[in-house]
């Protein structure tokens, strides 16, 4: 790990002027980033805490329903709120899928937000990877790729985003609050990723010495009867998603009023799936449907390496989604969150 | 330039200066108040043979900086005991055979003090494997494991409502 100054601000202020300061960087938890400096991949010059900035760890019911929850909110809290988990149950089992318990209880709202891409090529510093190094390359086209991009890479980048959490969160149309040098403003959670174009380094909409300061989720009582996420994975738990699917219906009298559909692992963000939304109004929730719009919510997809397989295994999985969705909302949180392999769940597992 | 903090170690108040802010708790503990209990694995936050519990939640010390955690209150494996009395996720253990080589069990051990502190599993065995996934065991441990998590479990819950009844 290089060398680096350690700054603990004692206000938004104060973090916000540290921060704006060439080289350096926020700390939350450090689960990612920690994890990057150790490897060489990253190297800021100066570490600005933002772990006790005052207000940061608040989770508010609003007004109009919804909540606000600080940047500094940790995943497994967040997860075990009980209004938040009767709100948002897909957002509660999404967190409750990603990383280990130890991560969970440290890793935070923010810095979920702010996680960078596992592909291994900008992992290693010894790699060519526009992402990390703006025009370096990008190891991964010729390399190990069949966990890539489906959706939405180009040329420079084919890296998928790795969040859990993110992907509901697109889903139900989340605002990103932050604070800069030129003061506050609002990004829409489906503007917050970039897809890489020919600047894979631009990772976010954030500017220089901006920080995430809270999330917004506007009222979604109308979905959370019949909310899921479901994320396959190379092993049942503690393992990324190589696709996954948040899916979350308004069903009433047996017709389907409005769906809210996202996909992850298949591209450099979580993936909103607004056409497949679309063709599920006024259907009934019969698997028939939920294929059709599997399908819709694929048809842009390409291979980006060896990884033609994910085009089917994302349209089977948001199917799946869709009928777990279908089914019910689980009284209790599955043992295993997000699996497939959830026997008490009740059925439709093999879609 | 040096930070001084402070921290509780296992009940005991620790004043450390640390020149280099790249110090992990991980590497405080063991190179700096001498408590090698607590064991470095992958020291990359996958293999959880260096978790502990900060202000009673489990964590991965390897992936913490120590200048964040002024003020915590830590507890590692060699809190545990009480003087001779071993603690009852260190007997289950024990009983069970959750071990063979031994590296990873201070984490495991420590990592089934915060599952049982957490109180959402309770006697799923489904439930035990999952929130003890954070710990790798290269051995294969894992049945030993889990039937002492569920041991150990079953017994503090016992003996909390036995201490309710005496209150």
């Amino acid at each position: 790990m290089n060398l680096f100054d350690y700054v603990r601000p004692a206000s938004v202020a104060e973090a916000v002027a540290a921060g704006s300061q060439p080289g350096a960087a926020y700390l939350a938890a450090g689960t990612n980033l920690i994890d990057l400096m150790k490897g060489g991949a990253l190297r800021p010059g100066r570490l600005v805490d933002v772990t006790r900035l005052p207000g940061l760890d608040r989770i508010e019911t609003l007004s109009d329903g919804g909540m606000r929850i600080g940047a500094m909110v940790r995943n497994a809290d967040l997860a075990r709120d009980p209004r938040f988990a009767a709100a948002y149950p897909a957002v509660a089992e999404a967190l409750l899928s990603g990383a280990s318990p130890q991560l969970r209880n440290v890793a935070s709202v923010g810095g979920n937000l702010m996680q960078h891409t596992r592909c291994a090529y900008f992992h290693d510093a010894a790699s060519a990877c526009n992402r990390r190094e703006a025009g370096s390359g990008c190891d991964a086209r010729g390399g190990e790729n069949r966990n890539h991009a489906i959706l939405g890479w180009s040329d420079a980048c084919i890296a998928t985003h790795p969040s859990d959490f993110c992907v509901p969160l697109v889903a139900l149309d989340a605002i990103v609050e932050i604070e800069g040098p030129d003061g506050h403003r609002d990004v829409r959670m489906e503007d917050f990723h970039r897809l890489p174009g020919d600047t894979p380094e631009h990772e976010t909409a954030l500017r220089p010495g901006e920080l995430v300061t809270a999330l917004r989720l506007p009222p979604a009582d109308n979905y959370s009867a019949h909310a899921r996420y479901l994320k396959l994975r190379e092993r049942t738990s503690f393992a990324f998603a190589i696709v996954s699917a948040a899916a979350m219906l308004r069903i009433e009298g047996g017709v389907i009023w409005s769906a809210r559909l996202a996909l992850g692992g298949v591209a450099a963000k979580p993936w909103r799936a607004r056409a497949a939304e679309n063709l599920l109004v006024g259907e009934a929730p019969t698997a028939e449907a939920f294929g059709r719009a599997a399908d819709a919510a694929l048809t842009e997809a390409m291979p980006s390496g060896d990884n033609a397989y994910k085009i089917e295994l994302a349209k089977r999985v948001l199917k799946c989604a869709l009928l777990l969705a279908a089914d019910g909302t689980p009284r209790r949180m599955p043992a295993l969150p997000a699996s497939v392999f959830n026997s008490d769940t009740g059925c439709h597992t093999h879609a | 330039m040096p930070l001084s903090i402070s921290l509780v170690v296992n009940g005991v108040r620790k004043d450390v200066v640390l020149e280099d802010p790249r110090v992990t708790l991980l590497d405080l503990l063991r190179e700096r108040v001498g408590l090698t209990g607590t064991k470095k694995g992958c020291d990359r936050g996958q293999c959880g043979a260096c978790t502990v519990l900060v202000d009673g939640r489990r964590i991965n010390a390897c992936l913490a900086l120590a200048d964040q955690l002024d003020g915590a209150n830590v507890l590692t494996i060699e809190g545990l005991a009480q003087d001779d009395r071993l603690d009852p996720v260190q007997a289950a253990f024990i009983a069970h055979d959750g071990f063979q080589c031994g590296f990873c069990t201070p984490g495991q051990i420590m990592s089934a003090v915060g599952l049982i502190r957490e109180g959402e599993a309770g006697d799923d065995v489904e439930r035990i494997r999952e929130g003890m996934s954070g710990n790798l065991c290269r051995c294969g441990a894992y049945a030993g494991i889990i039937e002492a998590v569920r041991d150990a479990q079953k017994h503090l819950v016992h003996s909390t409502d036995e201490d309710r009844r005496v209150a």
